[in-house]
């Protein structure tokens, strides 16, 4: 039984190499210790990329170091110290905010940078060009009534059964608490059985490759493999397109603000960041992001 | 090269030995075999240090406020909810329904492979068999989930008309391929451990290879085998990031084996990311993981008293 050994050894060393690794992983983050750090959701990793890229380029002195892992990471790591800048999908709940005064002694900042607007993705070959919420509510929702295309009257052809597949997000995600606020209200449950993915491209990736899916992600993530559909608040009511401009009319109803926190006041380096980013430069890179900056008029907080 | 030199070199080897060892060596051998203990208790270590871990993180709402009727007997999991519940048979049964599909499909395959490999194919073949079994167990977990969410999910919906390639049977698929170079391997150990003179006998009886195998052989390797198979379950219980890409991820009970699951490890490893350290939904997803614990360690230590029935027998 020599294999029966040698996977275990095989299993030990794996372990080891993992201590060995995570030390020297924690290092590397502790050289660069001038850097600002930007940590939060996972919605808004790539513009904070972006943001990271180009503010480089004017102030090359400062660095930024952007982390991922969702909203309650970012936040999470605000409450711990852990990064100067959390970036979130959702606002801080009234216990987080007593959190981050107890542990670090300073009240949390709230800056809206842009809005994010939840499109709905559907398979292309998918004739459906509109929907409305309360027709989204009884798909989604605990004890809905909708399981069917054709309870849409949607006669699907890549989709024999006519089954919809809810594609959703895993339920500690910020966005799959935002479309459960927008669609389902306060109370309402999701529906189970729903299909939850890790990531705002994984939704679409799996409707691209399911012709009776429809699922629900940031309209930044749009790619040619899939369709928006566009929703009314009614129906009846004209449906809405998730475009930039009724996101910014306030004319589409599923759009949500995108947050940055910091602790207290912001100084020095995250100050100067903090204010490039509300400024043109900020803002040009949330729109060429696919998001929605802020109205013109309200630049700033 | 004469005949006399080798035996010259000997000599002098031995006496170079005798003049070096005794003052050199004992302090290396000290310390390789301190170094060489410590590797090998550090297992022990690391082992209950991870239980003690998971243990600590479950532990409060385990023994305080967990509703036990719920956790086993509901599927109602929905932990971010307004009041939120924390049922866990959906993802059981996602779960068993995966592990049950993957075995069906890898123990046949598997065995036969292992049965291949060491009674059947020539020496060339079986190196080269398994140096590829070598490398499907190679593979990283990740990859596998690429292959069951890109490739085998359109494939799925092609051939069975299923609204939803991402299922059980993509699952199944995959976690049986992950778990045959366990089987495999561990099957053929115990195939070659039975000893010749079984097949010289069985076949100087007049029986076919065939017959040697499932009247001589599989007897004699049962417990091998057994374990083989046990260790498969291991790994097909405890993968997570395949699974998590290739079987949909809904939680519900399964109706059909084209019906989407969420499995145990899959709901930790999707969701303990974004939970905020210490409230009832983190703590949760530990009393989950204290629970996969205890599967891991029933199916390894029968694996192991099976491994240990084989060596009994062997010895007496």
């Amino acid at each position: 039984m020599t294999s029966v050994r040698s996977v275990l050894a095989a299993g030990l060393v794996v372990g080891l190499l993992a201590l060995a690794v995570v030390p020297a992983c924690s290092r590397a983050s502790r050289s660069s210790e001038g850097a600002i750090k930007v940590t939060g959701s996972d919605t808004m990793v790539n513009l904070a990329n972006a943001w990271s890229e180009a503010f480089n380029q004017s102030h090359p002195d400062i660095a930024l170091q952007v982390k991922g892992g969702g909203s309650g990471v970012g936040i999470k790591s605000l409450i711990s110290g852990k990064t100067e800048v959390a970036t979130s999908s959702r606002p801080m709940k009234p216990k987080e905010i007593e959190e981050v005064k107890a542990s670090q002694g300073k009240e949390p900042k709230e800056y809206i940078v842009g809005r994010d607007a939840l499109a709905l993705y559907v398979h292309p070959t998918n004739p459906i060009d509109s929907i409305s919420i309360p027709e989204l509510a009884e798909m989604y929702g605990e004890g809905g009534k909708i399981s069917n295309w054709k309870d849409l009257g949607i006669d699907n052809p890549g989709c024999a059964s006519g089954e919809i597949i809810l594609v959703s997000r895993q339920n500690s995600s910020g966005t799959y608490a935002y479309f459960r606020e927008a669609i389902l209200g306060e109370t309402r449950e999701y529906k189970q059985g729903a299909t939850g993915q890790s990531g705002s491209s994984d939704v679409v990736a799996l409707v691209s490759k399911t012709p009776c899916a429809i699922g629900y992600s940031g309209m930044a993530y749009k790619t040619p493999e899939v369709k928006f559909v566009s929703v009314s608040k009614l129906k009846g009511e004209p449906a809405i397109a998730p475009t930039l401009e009724n996101t910014l009319d306030g004319s589409y109803p599923i759009a949500r603000p995108l947050y940055l926190y910091t602790l207290g006041e912001p100084t020095g380096a995250a100050a100067e960041f903090i204010q490039w980013v509300m400024g043109p430069e900020g803002q040009k890179i949330v729109e060429e992001q696919g998001y929605v900056p802020n109205p013109k008029s309200s630049a700033g907080e | 090269m004469s005949v006399v030199s080798p035996k010259s070199a000997q000599q002098t080897g031995q006496v170079d030995a005798r003049r070096w060892l005794p003052r050199l060596g004992e302090l290396p051998e000290l310390l390789i075999e301190t170094l060489i203990r410590l590797c090998g208790y550090s297992a022990i270590f690391f082992v209950f240090g991870i239980f003690f871990f998971v243990f600590r993180e479950g532990a409060p709402l385990l023994f305080n406020g967990l509703n036990w009727k719920e956790f086993f007997f509901s599927s109602n999991w929905n932990p971010t909810s307004n009041t939120p519940h924390y049922g866990i048979l959906g993802l059981m049964a996602g779960t068993a329904s995966v592990t049950v599909l993957a075995m069906l499909i890898a123990v046949p395959l598997g065995l036969g492979a292992a049965i291949y490999v060491s009674e059947f194919s020539t020496p060339r073949m079986k190196e080269f068999l398994k140096i590829a079994i070598e490398m499907l167990a190679a593979i990283p977990s990740i990859v596998w989930g690429f292959i069951a969410y890109m490739m085998l999910n359109p494939l799925i919906i092609a051939a069975t008309g299923a609204p939803i390639g991402v299922n059980i049977l993509n699952g199944g698929i995959i976690l049986a391929l992950m778990s045959v170079p366990v089987i495999v391997s561990v099957g053929e150990d115990a195939l070659k451990a039975v000893p010749d003179s079984y097949r010289e006998a069985a076949l100087a009886l007049g029986a076919s290879r065939w017959e040697t195998v499932y009247r001589v052989l599989f007897p004699a390797a049962k417990n091998g085998l057994l374990a083989a198979v046990l260790l498969g379950v291991g790994r097909a219980i405890g993968e997570t990031m395949a699974v998590l890409m290739a079987t949909g991820n809904a939680n519900q009970i399964p109706t059909s084996i084209l019906d989407r699951v969420q499995t145990l490890t899959a709901t930790i490893a999707a969701e303990l990311g974004e939970t905020v350290q210490g409230d009832d939904h983190y703590r949760v997803l530990f009393v989950i993981g204290i629970l996969l614990f205890v599967i891991a360690f029933v199916v390894n230590l029968t694996a192991d008293l099976v491994v240990k029935g084989i060596r009994g027998k062997q010895n007496g």
